[in-house]
């Protein structure tokens, strides 16, 4: 991708393509060398023609670093933060961090209606978790890929919640989660449940013949609405978090039409060597100018025209109108991200909630 | 055939969306007004089902844009 420019759907699919570790099978002939393979090898995939071939077997490397790093990172802070905590009044991140705790006990309380030490620690998890995955969208798109094609990584994708592999993972350690409590605290209720309701099958007298039938019907119609929210809980995040990455990705390759846009707005139509040579000068150039006028070494007017015809010049204004509308949609963004990070974890305390209830 | 595919799913999404978003803000005044001290815990109630309603529509934004921009 460094050498020539990419079309939009190239960079589309370049943006949507994780970094994946797997598994080629012999004889598979690669890009990069002349020779077929001599022996199955576990390699990163250089193009989507190997991530096809890779198959099931594969990691989604970028997923995992950025998802346990981020999960680390959470750690860590609520970790110094307890480690602060007084009795006195509270410094600056541990109001911080006991706000977040109040919010999601507050939260917990509300919905939450049996006696189980877990889940308001689950749903603290779940919402600092998630909401910091969804925060990776608001780093400008082309900022770390671009960064790491220079030291040879060549497909990134740093929101790890807009992988499936990550939000369905998440929604089946949930389900795990309600059906381990439903069998622990209802047992054979559990089962009843699934079998003997909405229709309750005849006792006595000759409708009982139908009993067999209802069962099955009601099995049929709990088991699908018992998978559905797994299911739903992992789509809905997962959705959310694609759609907002691609219509980032998209304002990326609308506004930047020439060389230099690249750095906020996209590579569209430019080399990214041309990005950063381009670029980065300006930028350097338009920081001088603007402290210089700062100390009184220059006028206003002459400022003001200096930058204009060096953003001009480097087609620079491309990438801040991009970097506008991108800006924009980040604001409107932020809603979408504590948004789906909430509904995640009440939507995790509602289904253990209703794994503790019984009828 | 793209373009009609995803103005389909533009148009149905925000339809739908529109509606449930309607309906959910006009009950959710009506019951602050009636009982206003109910306000807050009415206010989170809110927010969680605007993502529950808001989900559908974007997901359907998203999977538009990427037929729309890379042609399925």
């Amino acid at each position: 991708m460094a050498s020539e420019a990419p079309t939009t759907t190239e960079y589309i699919q370049h943006h949507l393509q994780n970094l994946v570790f797997g598994k080629l099978p012999v004889g598979f002939e690669r890009d990069s060398s002349s020779e077929a393979l001599t022996s199955d090898a576990w390699v990163l995939a250089e193009n989507q023609v190997e991530v096809a071939e890779m198959g099931l077997w594969a990691i989604h490397l970028d997923s995992i670093v950025w998802s346990i790093g981020l999960g680390a990172i959470f750690c860590w802070i609520f970790r110094s933060a307890a480690l602060k905590a007084t009795v006195g009044t509270p410094s600056g991140l541990v109001n911080f961090i006991e706000m977040i705790i109040e919010f999601i006990d507050a939260s917990v309380k509300d919905s939450f209606h049996g006696k189980n030490r877990m889940v308001a620690p689950l749903g603290l998890t779940v919402f600092v978790w998630i909401f910091l995955m969804n925060l990776m969208d608001l780093i400008p798109v082309d900022l770390i890929p671009e960064m790491l094609t220079y030291v040879g990584v060549k497909y990134q994708k740093i929101v790890p919640s807009t992988d499936p592999n990550v939000t369905m993972g998440m929604a089946l350690s949930v389900f795990c989660l309600m059906l381990f409590y439903s069998l622990k605290l209802k047992g054979i209720d559990f089962l009843k449940e699934l079998t003997l309701h909405p229709f309750e099958p005849p006792k006595k007298g000759w409708a009982v013949i139908f009993a067999p039938l209802l069962i099955l019907v009601n099995f049929f119609m709990e088991f699908v609405s018992l998978l559905a929210k797994p299911f739903s809980l992992g789509l809905r995040l997962f959705g959310n978090m694609y759609a907002g990455e691609m219509i980032f990705i998209l304002i990326a390759t609308m506004l930047a039409g020439s060389a230099g846009a690249g750095y906020l707005g996209g590579i569209q139509g430019s080399s990214t060597e041309a990005n950063f040579v381009v670029w980065i000068p300006i930028f350097a150039l338009t920081i001088a100018i603007l402290s210089l006028n700062l100390k009184g070494k220059i006028s206003t007017k002459n400022t003001v025209l200096a930058v204009a015809s060096l953003l001009l010049f480097g087609g620079g204004i491309f990438a801040l109108g991009g970097g506008a509308i991108q800006w924009a949609w980040a604001v409107f963004h932020i809603l979408v991200v504590t948004l789906q990070a909430y509904i995640f974890m009440v939507l995790t305390v509602v289904y253990v909630s209703m794994a503790h209830e019984t009828h | 055939m793209e373009e009609l595919a995803a103005a389909i799913m533009l148009g149905l999404g925000a339809v739908g969306g529109a509606i449930g978003m309607g309906l959910m803000g006009g009950k959710f005044l009506e019951g602050i007004a009636r009982q206003p001290e109910l306000a807050p815990m009415l206010q989170g109630r809110m927010f969680l089902l605007v993502g529950l309603i808001d989900a559908i529509p974007i997901i359907a934004v998203g999977m538009a844009m990427l037929l729309l921009f890379t042609g399925g």
